[in-house]
């Protein structure tokens, strides 16, 4: 294990030499199973720096497992994973999440800024009240992604789109410098998509990076930087312009089925997730 | 057989089944000696007499004094016991919220059950060790908390290192934990020293045989949980609304959850005395249940909650102490239970009443649309100009009942309502048989047309849906989308029709006149 003094450092460290530490994710030889089947074979990745990343795979391919893992919330067979040259349990605070929406019961008695200010309840401490100070914050974090008229309804009487831009206010209200997104555009309207979109590239301009969980083909090009295909193990990773090609798409997706014909089935399943 | 009230045998069969329950009954409350009827208090000793006469269970109606006095908290020790059960109440409405919230609402069934085989084991081995001891409650209520722990602590393993779900570890735990419970209070009641009484006590709970010392622990164990769950409300959030965002904050996930347990097994072991073991789950989730009918966010939702819990713990103790028969436990489940009735009756959030009165509006409101259009069109081959912005041409005509009932797929007297309520609202009066339409009411019929014939419209365009089937679609939509949306999705086809303009209809009408 590196110590955190590596920026000063001119060597690099000698335990994980192929691992920069400016990398805002560095996955080195991970495995994950879950009882006893694997699910991630090997997985080995360097995240670049302020881009937009795709994660991209067919159901099941463990994109959802791959951000879990990551984040010590499923276990890891083998292999280790870093944060800016750091084990996760240090740079929390720089580290946004994003579940799935689905992962949460939205019946739940909070409105839109209660849950922002679920982001802020690390830097607010134990035990101590949510006060003024941090329900502005929360409620700029809404504003950002275009909320602000809805920060006192109950997360019930949101539409599918609002309810995903509450959950990525609560990610910004954590002002992380890397964030990991679980299908934050499955199932939204077209006004969210925009919202998020826009979102991401003010990430980016402030130099932040992201992880996206992502299904919709025709649209990589379009919003990503860098793609990562995954199915079960890294299929290919890099620039979307050379990497996003039909041979591996075809290689990710099983290569039985043609890419448009891949696409059409996708689109009949109605954006079934993993 | 299939006549069971013709047959003769019938008084014959409920007789062995009443027969059974009271045994039943009997068995589970460890009186020796056995009860014909089912009716058998709980608070007699274990050596009462041959059962008697019905004058046995007579209740003893106490006077207006009595009732007063311990409403009013005049008396010492009925205050005491009443503010340490109230106490206990506000408490399990508050820890209960959160066992709502994350769905683990058996949990603290299967923690006081648990706790029972604790109880007899505390009892067995003081007995041994210090004869005569056994009925200390510091020792009893430390060898239930310890095996409700364990009972807790099971059902997570189970869960956790099985493929077997939560709901079945929990199934199993409770009913194994109970049986051993039984077991153990069988063999105590065969040894030598083993007089039961004042254990059962933990089954049923009975408020007015409680010491001033043990409403202090019931008092002093209710306040921190009280104070804990006040003091980790928003940890305790967290973990309910999102447990892998807690963990992926660096919160301590595990042990927030434990302490969350800590305090359901605390709640539930000191309201072993007061409330019973078998009610005890009431205590902590009725009020919650009925809390969330009455607020929508978190805070008031636990005060609520815990209001509730006091108020129906206030009664119950009340009750207990004024007719000695009655458990405390069963009165606070039932006024728990009055109080969830009303709550899902009258709640403000999502009650029944209010339920159906926003669907009767509703529904009025869509059969006065569904009325006025269709007096329109049927109006609307005699006026001359249709794309006249003018009223009156629609005020001129009459419809006959006749026509207005072959226009819809409407019932007589579903259409005799509609028509009996429109002219209630003044936008129909009646002429002989026929009816026409007030200045009001033609306004208003022109408006909920020229809608929806732009919202038909608009589906048709943008939509892609068929003009034959545009009107039931549009039907089904407009009614249920909000008032500003339907004006935003108008206003995107509205510029073909300028100046208010009434567009034609997009598909054939019905024929209108026969």
């Amino acid at each position: 294990m590196s110590t955190p003094e590596q920026p000063s450092q001119p060597l690099p460290a000698p335990a994980l030499p192929e691992h920069p530490s400016t990398s805002p994710l560095a996955i080195h030889d991970m495995t994950v199973a879950y009882h006893r089947r694997p699910v991630l074979w090997d997985i080995d990745y360097d995240a670049p720096n302020g881009q937009l990343v795709a994660i991209i795979g067919p159901n099941g391919s463990g994109k959802t497992t791959m951000i879990k893992a990551v984040l010590d919330l499923v276990p890891r067979a083998s292999g280790h994973v870093q944060f800016f040259g750091q084990p996760y349990k240090q740079v929390r605070h720089r580290v946004g999440y994003v579940p799935q929406r689905g992962s949460v019961d939205w019946d739940f008695p909070v409105n839109a800024l209660d849950v922002v200010c679920m982001g802020l309840y690390r830097k607010i401490g134990w035990c101590l009240p949510v006060t003024r100070r941090y329900r502005r914050t929360a409620m700029e974090c809404l504003d950002r992604v275009g909320m602000a008229d809805y920060s006192h309804r109950q997360i019930n009487q949101l539409s599918g789109g609002q309810q995903q831009r509450v959950f990525l206010a609560r990610a910004l209200a954590q002002d992380a410098d890397l964030y990991l997104m679980d299908e934050p555009f499955a199932g939204v309207d077209a006004a969210t998509e925009r919202a998020i979109v826009s979102l991401l590239h003010d990430l980016r301009a402030d130099g932040k990076s992201a992880l996206v969980v992502h299904h919709d083909l025709q649209t990589v090009t379009e919003y990503f930087d860098h793609v990562l295909l995954l199915n079960m193990r890294l299929v290919a990773t890099g620039p979307t312009r050379e990497v996003f090609t039909t041979e591996n798409l075809r290689a990710t997706y099983g290569g039985k089925l043609a890419l448009l014909d891949q696409v059409g089935h996708r689109m009949t399943l109605g954006g079934n997730t993993s | 057989m299939i006549r069971p009230f013709a047959s003769p045998t019938f008084p014959g069969r409920i007789v062995p089944l009443l027969a059974l329950m009271a045994a039943l009954s009997c068995s589970s409350s460890f009186a020796q000696a056995p009860h014909p009827h089912a009716h058998t208090p709980k608070t007699e000793t274990p050596h009462s007499p041959q059962p008697t006469t019905l004058s046995d269970t007579r209740i003893h109606w106490p006077g207006w004094q009595q009732v007063t006095d311990v409403l009013f908290l005049r008396e010492y020790h009925t205050r005491m016991v009443i503010l340490g059960t109230m106490i206990l109440g506000t408490a399990a409405g508050t820890v209960g919220t959160f066992m709502l919230l994350r769905k683990r609402s058996l949990i603290g069934d299967v923690v006081s059950h648990a706790s029972f085989p604790g109880i007899a084991a505390a009892f067995l081995l003081t007995e041994a060790l210090l004869p005569g001891r056994g009925r200390s409650l510091p020792l009893l209520l430390t060898g239930a908390l310890l095996a409700g722990l364990a009972g807790a602590l099971a059902t997570a393993g189970i869960s956790r290192l099985t493929r077997i779900k939560h709901d079945a570890a929990m199934a199993i735990v409770l009913s194994v934990t109970f049986g051993i419970g039984i077991s153990l209070f069988t063999l105590i009641q065969k040894i030598p020293a083993g007089n039961v009484a004042g254990l059962q006590q933990f089954i049923y709970g009975q408020t007015a045989t409680l010491s001033l010392s043990d409403i202090r622990v019931i008092s002093i164990g209710a306040a921190t949980v009280l104070l804990a769950s006040c003091l980790f409300f928003k940890e305790f959030t967290l973990l309910c609304f999102d447990e892998d965002f807690t963990t992926s904050q660096g919160w301590p996930t595990y042990q927030i959850d434990i302490a969350l347990m800590v305090l359901v097994v605390t709640i539930s072991i000191i309201g072993l005395q007061s409330v019973g073991l078998l009610l005890i789950v009431a205590m902590l989730i009725i009020p919650p249940a009925s809390a969330r009918f009455w607020s929508d966010r978190l805070a008031p939702m636990t005060l609520t909650a815990a209001c509730l819990g006091g108020g129906a713990a206030y009664l119950g103790a009340a009750a207990s102490s004024l007719f000695a028969r009655f458990s405390a436990g069963a009165v606070i489940v039932l006024v728990s239970f009055l109080l969830f009735l009303l709550s899902m009756l009258l709640g403000r959030q999502r009650g029944i009443v209010q339920r159906l009165i926003a669907q009767r509006t509703t529904r009025q409101r869509v059969g006065r649309h569904d009325l006025l259009r269709a007096i329109y069109e049927l109006l609307e081959p005699t006026m001359t100009e249709t794309w006249s912005q003018a009223n009156e041409p629609l005020l001129e005509q009459t419809v006959s009942l006749k026509d207005l009932l072959r226009s819809r797929s409407w019932s007589a007297s579903r259409l005799q309502r509609l028509l009996t309520h429109a002219r209630r609202q003044r936008l129909l009066i009646h002429e002989s048989s026929d009816y026409r339409l007030t200045t009001t009411g033609a306004a208003q019929a022109r408006t909920v047309v020229r809608n929806h014939r732009l919202w038909e419209t608009y589906l048709i365009l943008h939509a892609d849906i068929a003009p034959s089937h545009v009107d039931r679609d549009a039907d089904d939509i407009e009614h249920v989308l909000a008032p500003d949306l339907i004006e935003e999705l108008v206003s995107a086809v509205s510029h073909r029709y300028p100046d208010q303009a009434m567009p034609p209809s997009p598909h054939p009408l019905p024929p209108a006149h026969s």
